[in-house]
């Protein structure tokens, strides 16, 4: 029992060996977010200073437009998120039923692609149509990241669901639609969850077409976050502070959807070779 | 091995299914034709278009005018492409396997039951879901030569200073280490699932016949879970090649050009440069070094799956 015991205590630490950059990093995150810049200067550094500097964080939504990117980056992310399930819930259905493989070679290929190779040409092609000055390029081309996760997380989930139940309904004079809508739809729910959650952590963190598309108003946080460090004077404390409220939302949703998102990262990851 | 078998059965039972139920089979198409629509508008226009593009000389704000393989002859004699190159392959080959190692011993760990393992696992899941441009903003600090908090720890073993992202022979291992960070959690988590299916039985009887853990490790787990590893490793090479927003966020290819891979120098002449004819020649190469380096490591893995039914 003993020597159970001590196995046990032993397994802790190893995690907690290997969990510790992680743990070190974000509490080093929140100290430099939390100091003034005679504290962030200081040498040895310190950890927990004598005063906090809750200020940093007034500054980066007072000087920095920050609330207006906040917004950006919620209309980029939850309108390329949406679209990407009313188009990539449905495919997903249809590609799992046709047993179409070879369409799951297109979304292996769309993950091979390096992002910047998309951005050349839709650039050229939203500047011709002059969209360039909206949120609408961002959000197009933001769909490169949300729909082969959705496809593919839901190819993977209605592959596990039961055909029984559709086939019945299908004998019972159902079309093709409602039997996607009454049953199959239901039972894909959780399938559904899993896809929406990466999907919004995918395109919240995406940067590259960001940088290139988006112009002084209509820039998402990453953006934003990344234009302070080189335009903006160097201060440490703000910058801890605005990247820390860029990456917390998404942090947040980890720790509260950990399973889901486990599921449909390994899911998807054991599907991808 | 585990992953095949029940999509086999699934494809014969899906055939037999087929055969009585012919004339009321359902039509799938009209679910598929909207995302047909839309990867053809977002992925294969786009596509299409480079491919054209690359054999023109185009810089943006000029005419255009017919090049034919100017671009690609170009890029044969570019030293700085070749450079990027080598720099693409040096940081891949090492953002491979660190994450590798480490990702295996992870899953090992989480793998066992102990106090607070869901807890922690959601801790070391993090760095991956954290927004890259701000994990880099943080690593910079502390990379910083004066007042970074790396510099300091090491100064606490006695290893001297170093300049971390700021110096032309350290960069590239530095950009490794916080690619490191970021994405070791992937290949534990994967590794995690393979180590799920991993049945208990044989373990027992090797325990009876007096095997020690690195034995059972070596001739049970580390076969059984060969597939996750192949699919861990071909998931980082290609996440590797790619790697964008860290390198860019942290150095942008510098000091110089120290740390310009493919995909910054790509980034570079189409946007900074605006030669846009010439940086769609090199995003088709660089397509080309993903793709084939890929199906090379898909060849391997089917190999090492052959290998794995034979010894079966």
């Amino acid at each position: 029992m003993s020597s159970r015991l001590l196995n046990q205590i032993g397994l802790f630490f190893a995690a907690l060996v290997i969990v510790s950059p992680a743990i070190l990093f974000f509490l080093w995150m929140i100290s430099l977010s939390l100091k003034f810049e005679i504290d962030n200067g200081a040498y040895p550094p310190i950890l927990i200073p004598e005063r906090f500097a809750w200020s940093n964080y007034v500054k980066v939504f007072e000087e920095n437009n920050f609330l207006l990117y906040l917004w950006n980056s919620v209309l980029v992310t939850g309108t390329a998120t949406l679209l990407a399930l009313l188009i990539g819930v449905p495919a997903g259905y249809g590609i799992a039923r046709l047993k179409a493989e070879r369409s799951a070679v297109v979304i292996m290929i769309a993950r091979m692609t390096p992002g910047l190779s998309y951005l050349i040409p839709l650039f050229l092609l939203f500047q011709w149509i002059g969209i360039l000055g909206t949120l609408w390029p961002q959000i197009i081309i933001h769909l490169v990241v949300t729909v082969p996760i959705v496809v593919w997380v839901m190819i993977g989930y209605f592959e596990t669901t039961p055909m029984e139940l559709e086939e019945a309904a299908n004998i019972d004079g159902a079309s093709s639609w409602q039997v996607f809508r009454l049953v199959a739809l239901p039972i894909a729910k959780p399938g559904i969850v899993v896809a929406f959650i990466l999907s919004v952590i995918f395109s919240w963190n995406n940067f590259v077409f960001g940088v290139v598309l988006a112009s002084r108003e209509t820039r998402t946080l990453p953006v934003a976050v990344y234009n302070m460090l080189s335009y903006e004077q160097v201060s440490w404390g703000p910058l801890a502070a605005a990247a820390l409220v860029v990456t917390l939302p998404v942090l947040v949703l980890t720790m509260f959807a950990q399973k889901q998102i486990v599921a449909g990262l390994t899911a998807g990851a054991v599907k991808g070779g | 091995m585990s992953a095949i078998a029940p999509e086999r059965t699934g494809a014969t039972m899906q055939a037999i299914g087929e055969s009585q139920t012919i004339r009321l089979a359902p039509n799938y198409w009209p679910f598929v034709v909207p995302a047909l629509v839309v990867v053809g508008a977002v992925i294969v226009f786009p596509w299409a278009f480079t491919l054209w593009m690359s054999v023109n000389r185009w810089t943006l704000g000029q005419s255009r005018s017919f090049a034919g393989m100017e671009n690609y002859l170009r890029l044969a004699s570019d030293p700085r492409f070749w450079e990027s190159l080598v720099h693409t392959l040096t940081y891949t080959s090492l953002s491979v396997a660190a994450p590798m190692f480490f990702g295996t011993v992870a899953a090992l760990i989480f793998d066992a039951r102990f106090p607070l393992r869901g807890l922690l696992r959601g801790v070391f899941v993090m760095p991956m879901m954290a927004t890259p441009v701000a994990v880099a903003l943080v690593w910079t600090m502390m990379f910083h030569p004066q007042l970074g908090v790396l510099n300091y720890l090491l100064s606490l073993i006695g290893i001297p200073a170093q300049e971390w992202i700021f110096n032309a022979k350290t960069v590239i291992p530095s950009l490794v280490a916080v690619e490191t960070w970021q994405w070791t959690p992937l290949v534990m988590l994967i590794v995690l699932g393979g180590l799920a299916s991993v049945p208990r039985e044989p373990f027992e009887s090797a325990e009876i016949d007096g095997a020690n853990a690195w034995q059972q490790f070596r001739y049970l787990t580390l076969p059984m879970i060969a597939p996750f590893l192949m699919i861990a490793l071909i998931i980082r090479t290609i996440d590797a090649l790619k790697s964008f927003d860290i390198i860019y966020a942290m150095t942008q290819g510098g000091p110089g050009t120290a740390s310009e891979t493919i995909n910054i120098y790509l980034y570079n002449t189409a946007f900074s440069y605006y030669d846009i004819g010439y940086g769609s020649a090199i995003a088709v190469v660089f397509f080309i070094v993903i793709v084939a380096l890929s199906f090379i490591l898909l060849m391997l893995r089917q190999r090492s799956q052959w290998i794995d039914a034979e010894g079966k």
